[in-house]
């Protein structure tokens, strides 16, 4: 959709926010909880992270003090939006024992009305990543449907890089191409923001807040101030032909140079905005009349994962990292047609000892290159 | 009354077994306040001396022991356990790994007794404090110091449903991840054995801003080698690494392995 683009200040970026919510939307935003930024409930521009920064590298995160009252002055933190599309714990049916009958009841898939206030373009790639995960093909997941379906989309674009960001290497980013409904670049902190449409819907909303045309400098600080990102990517990753480096070095050293370190602790598949992996749990009461069955997040880092009769078929720390990178980065594209991951960085800050898959990409593409050589 | 003589005779026999432990774990059992009833309902308890003054008589269906063996007397007395119980569970660090005063392992008990006690030939302690699975065949082993209510009520649960229990034995991270918390290792730098400890406890110390001190013992497949490196870039130094495993579950395979590294 090409259009003159739009100039919200906060007081139109709050309207907005109150738009929403008068149409029934959950806002659900980044807010500073627990030393971290995470996605949570937001009511207002107040409960948004104004003036916090972050500083993140492979195991660690920080939160900063920027020397301004930006409102979107950081990455992507410790969690997804994923959390509230496929969440961590569902119920998917209950049993009743009554006398010699048993009835089974079936979780209803439960519509909600997000609207997702913040969200980054790697994180909307993410999304549509999902998406194709489980609505595609032949069995749709009816509670990732009902809470998808309205979701409403306001991303942003991003003002800085961080630490172990390399979406330009998985061209994810750092421009918000698709899947919103409005998308903001904050080119004055706190005050002004360049506002652009992605659907009918996003169209809508902006009509009814204050706003007033983009003059034409102000377009192109926002390209300068995006061109700044896409330069500033803390990792990189030679995405062009790593599927086929992987898939050709299943048996490269470098994987056992990983495991020892690997704690198999499953965080990277935690926070990875696609991982999407679970398993089912069965309870039942101490009478046995009542039981249910409920599906969580699961991950190939555990020995259950794999577990099938007569023991786990990934016994080896060193075949889980390779099943989950090789995944990510390879077989992804023989499953769903794309690279399973988005370049946000979040399995190399959130990997307690910050093993990072850029540099395990690299390390072995750079032993192929040695001995080509030699 | 033939009511309560038809319930005793239908449902199965429940034991609660001390060794040397605190009692915590088993007065978990007490704790279950809401379902004790159910509890009761569901199995006979029939010895129980923390709550019962039943004598010990006949065999059991579910026997729960918890304390580990430090004295010649009981590791007699829990070949007989083994004897009188259709199946045996194990609850608690003490009774799955030696507990706390598995210390002693890595010391000189006589000294110790020596110290310590006026009289110290009336002391008959082991010189080591060993998990029930070093001495008889253990059914299950529930984790923790103390054992988590709901993994206990589930491990009941799944024992009178003829089922596999629930209770994961991978990181203490999975938990953090599920419960939404933020990693306190990554974010605020404070050591934390979550990555390498068994779940169960449901996260409980690094939702309220805390490490992980490694209470449930080693996770499935723990790597304390690769969090020992980190935790030293933290700040801990040899000793203070060597500490951090030598506590509830120090006798646990991973942790004294560990903790053995950072003997100076």
């Amino acid at each position: 959709m090409t259009e003159v683009r739009s100039i919200v200040d906060a007081a139109g970026l709050e309207a907005l926010l109150e738009a929403l919510c008068a149409q029934g939307y959950q806002l659900i935003g980044p807010t500073v909880r627990d030393e971290a930024i995470v996605y949570d409930e937001i009511a207002t521009l107040d409960d948004l992270p104004r003036g916090v920064g972050d500083e993140q590298d492979g195991g660690h995160y920080r939160l900063t003090r920027r020397n301004d009252e930006a409102l979107f002055g950081y990455v992507v933190g410790p969690q997804s939006w994923k959390k509230l599309l496929h969440p961590p714990v569902l119920r998917l049916w209950r049993a009743r024992r009554e006398g010699d009958e048993l009835r089974v009841e079936a979780e209803p898939a439960r519509a909600e009305k997000f609207a997702f206030i913040g969200a980054r373009s790697c994180e909307l790639h993410a999304i549509a990543i999902q998406d194709r995960v489980f609505l595609g093909g032949s069995y749709a997941d009816p509670h990732y449907r009902a809470r998808r379906e309205d979701v409403f989309i306001v991303a942003v674009n991003c003002g800085v890089a961080g630490g172990a960001c390399f979406c330009v290497s998985m061209d994810t980013g750092p421009k918000a191409t698709m899947g919103f409904d409005i998308a903001l670049t904050e080119i004055v902190a706190g005050s002004s923001f360049l506002v652009e449409i992605g659907t009918e819907a996003g169209r809508a909303l902006l009509d009814s807040l204050p706003r007033r045309a983009a003059s034409a400098s102000e377009t192109e600080e926002a390209e300068a101030i995006l061109a700044h990102t896409a330069e500033n990517m803390g990792r990189s990753l030679e995405a062009g032909d790593v599927r086929d480096l992987l898939a050709r070095n299943l048996e490269h050293p470098r994987w056992d140079d990983v495991a020892a370190r690997c704690l198999a602790c499953t965080n990277c598949t935690m926070v990875c905005p696609t991982c999407f992996c679970t398993s089912v749990e069965d309870a039942s009461d101490l009478a046995g009349i009542e039981s249910e069955r409920s599906r969580r997040w699961d991950s190939c880092f555990t020995l259950d994962f794999s577990y099938i009769h007569g023991g786990s078929v990934r016994q080896s720390v060193k075949s889980r990292y390779r099943q989950w990178m090789t995944h990510k980065l390879s077989t992804w594209h023989d499953q769903f047609g794309s690279s399973g991951c988005v370049g946000c960085g979040r399995c190399i800050v959130w990997c307690p000892v910050g093993i990072d898959l850029t540099e395990e990409a690299r390390a072995i593409r750079e032993s192929e290159a040695q001995k080509g050589a030699t | 009354m033939s009511a309560t003589h038809h319930r005793t005779s239908s449902v199965p026999r429940l034991a609660v077994w001390k060794f040397a432990s605190c009692d915590g774990c088993q007065l978990s059992l007490l704790d279950c306040e809401d379902e004790l009833l159910a509890v009761a309902q569901a199995l006979d308890i029939a010895y129980f001396p923390e709550a019962t003054r039943a004598p010990i008589r006949g065999t059991y269906d579910l026997s729960l022991v918890e304390g580990s063996i430090t004295t010649p007397h009981d590791a007699e007395r829990i070949q007989d356990v083994r004897r009188r119980s259709r199946a045996l569970i194990t609850i608690g660090a003490c009774a799955t790994s030696g507990g706390i005063q598995a210390l002693r392992n890595f010391a000189d008990v006589r000294e110790y007794a020596s110290i310590v006690y006026a009289r110290p030939d009336y002391i008959h302690a082991l010189a080591t404090s060993t998990p029930i699975s070093d001495h008889v065949k253990v059914d299950f082993e529930l984790r923790g110091c103390p054992i988590d209510k709901g993994q206990l009520i589930e491990v009941i649960s799944s024992f009178l449903a003829g089922r596999k229990p629930a209770t994961p034995s991978h990181s203490v991270c999975l938990q953090c991840k599920l419960k939404g918390n933020v990693c306190v290792m990554v974010a605020q730098g404070t050591p934390c054995l979550g990555p390498v400890t068994h779940a169960g406890c449901g996260a409980l110390c690094p939702s309220y801003d805390r490490g992980c001190y490694g209470c449930f013992g080693p996770a499935e497949t723990p790597n304390a080698p690769s969090l020992s490196a980190q935790l030293a870039a933290l700040g801990m130094d040899e000793e203070a690494l060597q500490r951090v495993y030598r506590t509830f579950n120090a006798q646990a395979e991973a942790f004294r392995e560990e903790s053995e590294r950072h003997d100076e």
